[in-house]
């Protein structure tokens, strides 16, 4: 594997007394794209809220290329190149579809993604442009989250359940998108609850299971078998 | 009914204060549902910041914004930033709390400092020179004048809030405050400029305020009432539904002291308390939370 652009080393993540994530170790080279399956309370969602400076760490237990961030705020760690699709897309309401593109555009970071180039990926965002994000479908909004992420131009896209409560094929038109932001050299992390979809796009798989990672390795490497007994523990 | 033209005229520009003591309160409360007891108390601070200027270099009240502004504008990025940050994201007890404690203990530094006495500010000539519109009316220049700011302000407000990039990060941090700073927005910071923003709005209505009324340090919490009366009859989160509010709260008054003096104050609390029983959520709502 080449030099990782991102890496955790016995990262340890707390909600108040409750541990979340013991000890995590994950590393994503330049350009790769990691999926992280695992059942509901597995820790993964919390694994990327420790990554984008949500939640505390230490310094130490995350490094993006070399440095220590851990704990790092998120508006700093946005700027060094790490965007957030959050679940649940959590668009700004009062905002019209391009101002919450704009948001992103505001950190500053120069690289591929413009509103034109974005309108291009999703064209029917440019269509809607000036409608509230909340007059959006589902699989729309979805597209203005990770347009919103993608305009901070990142250089690692952290999705966390973009498939979440839709369709199949909505969810077949975002996924489609995923080779063309790959294709400008972006690293993506998605977290996924339906393994399928996270075996077609990922390099590399983490499996999840109690705040642990229980299994990790291409998608060719693992077996149903292994897959159901990481994700299960049985 | 020229006198009728007359009450609601008057009422009307009287209104463009209210709505300047309100844009202030609105904004912090749209921007991080911040209610600040110590509004009015601000508004008195800053009035007697203006008196100092005032007696220290002779210049007149409207020329010491020039000095009153910067000075309120960097205490309220501190106050923030030092103080009130640490309030917020703990239910809604503790800013409430601050800020009261934080009016009682402006209210009695300047009693200490300034004594009970009342103060005004004087504006020369030009406080009582009119504009004669007709045979028995008449505005006064200087209420004219304090409208026409109030509308600018709130113009300036609006645009800032909806043209320009830092308005945009207002909202978004105003909408979801977690998320947006997922997108680079310090929070922190951006809520000091709010404060910022809010007691620089502020110093423009304490000078108008010291010019047009007598002050003492207790005055305060009167002012912050009718801030209050003047956001919740606009609507929450609507500047220009402040300015709306400010305007039928200053006509209410006028009108009520109209009908009998006594009755000023009482005429524009009933007047809020009609819109609260029918238009609950003021008239010119805004968010949807």
């Amino acid at each position: 594997m080449r030099a990782a652009l991102l890496e955790t080393h016995g990262l340890e993540a707390f909600y108040g007394d409750f541990q979340a994530l013991f000890g995590i170790d994950v590393a994503i080279a330049p350009g790769e794209t990691i999926a992280i399956i695992g059942a509901n309370g597995a820790g993964k969602s919390t694994f990327l809220r420790a990554v984008c400076g949500v939640l505390a760490a230490e310094p130490g237990r995350i490094r993006h290329r070399g440095s220590a961030i851990g704990g790092m705020p998120p508006d700093r760690i946005v700027a060094r190149g790490i965007a957030m699709v959050p679940e649940g897309r959590r668009l700004f309401s009062s905002l019209s579809v391009e101002e919450n593109l704009r948001i992103g555009a505001d950190v500053g970071r120069q690289g591929p993604w413009s509103l034109e180039r974005l309108y291009r990926l999703f064209p029917v965002l440019a269509e809607r442009r000036r409608a509230a994000p909340t007059s959006l479908s589902g699989g729309q909004q979805q597209m203005a989250a990770i347009g919103r992420a993608l305009m901070t131009n990142p250089e690692l896209l952290l999705c966390d359940e973009v498939s979440l409560g839709l369709a199949p094929v909505v969810i077949r038109d975002l996924y489609a998108a995923l080779p063309a932001i790959r294709a400008e050299g972006t690293a993506i992390v998605v977290v996924e609850q339906d393994i399928n979809q996270a075996l077609q796009v990922a390099d590399r798989v983490y499996c999840f299971m109690e705040g642990r990672v229980t299994l990790s390795g291409t998608p060719k490497e693992l077996s149903r078998e292994q897959i159901r007994a990481a994700y299960f523990g049985m | 009914m020229t006198a009728a033209i007359d009450t609601v005229l008057q009422g009307a520009l009287l209104g463009g204060l209210y709505a300047l003591f309100a844009a202030g309160l609105s904004l912090i409360f749209g921007i991080m549902r911040l209610v600040n007891i110590a509004h009015g108390d601000l508004i008195v601070l800053a009035a007697y910041i203006a008196l100092v200027v005032v007696q220290a270099t002779g210049i007149g009240p409207i020329e010491s914004l020039a000095v009153v502004v910067p000075v309120m504008f960097a205490i309220g990025y501190v106050l923030q930033r030092g103080l009130l940050n640490l309030t917020l994201d703990r239910g809604i007890l503790p800013p409430l709390l601050v800020t009261f404690g934080l009016s009682i203990i402006i209210q009695n530094v300047l009693l200490e400092g300034f004594s009970a006495d009342s103060r005004k500010l004087q504006a020369g000539a030009f406080e009582t020179a009119s504009l004669r519109l007709g045979a028995d009316l008449a505005v006064g220049w200087f209420p004219l004048l304090i409208f026409v700011t109030a509308v600018a302000v709130i113009a300036g407000l609006q645009a800032l809030l909806y043209r320009t990039r830092l308005g945009r990060a207002f909202r978004a941090v105003s909408d979801d405050p977690e998320a947006a700073r997922f997108y680079g927005v310090d929070n922190r910071h951006l809520f000091a400029l709010a404060m910022a923003l809010a007691l620089a709005v502020v110093s423009i209505a304490a000078v108008f305020l010291a010019v047009r009324t007598n002050f003492d340090p207790a005055v305060g919490p009167a002012r912050l009432l009718f801030a209050f009366e003047a956001v919740i009859i606009g609507g929450l989160g609507s500047l220009w539904g402040t300015l709306a509010g400010g305007i039928i709260l200053g006509v209410a008054q006028s009108v009520g002291a109209r009908i009998d003096p006594a009755w000023q104050l009482l005429a524009g609390h009933v007047a809020f308390l009609l819109v609260l029983v029918m238009r609950p959520r003021g008239l010119f709502p805004r968010a949807v939370d």
